[in-house]
């Protein structure tokens, strides 16, 4: 399991081929890896930019959390959490997971459960500065309903 | 004396990241009453608690939750992750 939180960017190739060798690793069993990477969307153009705030000392330990979480729900051989905080760019990678598993559904509905997790229950903040003025991200509705598939 | 720490609007609201206070409040909610009625600005960050969330030593949690023995306190919005 690995959990990074980080304001550097992040290479999603090196990453991904990183994440594959580590799951194909001797004694692994897995035969899939799901991965996914999230972008900063520039909503049409309006978007300057993004700041994403946390809070250091609780992120690593919800984002643990919510890893172990899922490793006990699948059969995961290895999972990857990494997000990133500070200044971000329209364009920009903001996070990724990773999941292994010995058969692909797991690990995709494991990749998928680590996203509605992280969506609200990892404390990340996300302030939108475009050329009308700055807002914080709301949370939507949708994303806490979204946990009760789960 | 407890840590109290603020993230996003609530940080900006109240004007500052963290402070330390000595309390007498037994609950998070009591906590939040006492602030309110200190400052202006604590009373517009916590005028709607249904717009907050509170984290006690790192783990969320209610904001009946008794302060005995707590260390740090974090109010802030609704997460926004991912």
């Amino acid at each position: 399991m690995q959990i990074r939180v980080q304001a550097d960017p992040f290479d999603y190739g090196a990453e991904c081929a990183a994440f594959a060798a580590r799951a194909a690793g001797p004694g692994s069993g897995a035969g899939a890896v799901v991965t996914f990477l999230g972008l900063v969307r520039d909503d049409g153009g309006r978007l300057s930019r993004m700041e994403i705030e946390h809070y250091p000392g609780m992120t690593e330990k919800a984002l643990s959390a919510i890893a172990t979480e899922a490793a006990g729900r699948w059969p995961l051989s290895e999972v990857l959490i990494l997000h990133r905080f500070g200044p971000l760019a329209p364009g920009d990678a903001i996070m990724m997971v990773g999941t292994a598993s010995r058969h692909r559904a797991a690990a995709f509905q494991a990749a998928d459960f680590l996203m509605d997790y992280l969506k609200s229950r990892a404390p990340f903040w996300k302030k939108e500065f475009a050329a009308d003025g700055a807002e914080w991200v709301a949370a939507k509705d949708e994303d806490e309903t979204a946990l009760g598939r789960w | 004396m407890i840590d109290l720490l603020y993230f996003a609007w609530v940080r900006e609201r109240i004007g500052l990241p963290r402070e330390r206070l000595e309390t007498g409040a037994a609950t998070v909610a009591d906590l939040i009453e006492e602030l309110k009625l200190r400052e202006d600005r604590y009373a517009a960050a916590f005028a709607d608690l249904r717009a907050l969330r509170v984290a006690v030593d790192q783990e969320l949690a209610d904001f009946d939750a008794p302060l005995a023995g707590v260390r740090e306190l974090a109010f802030f919005p609704p997460m926004t992750g991912g």
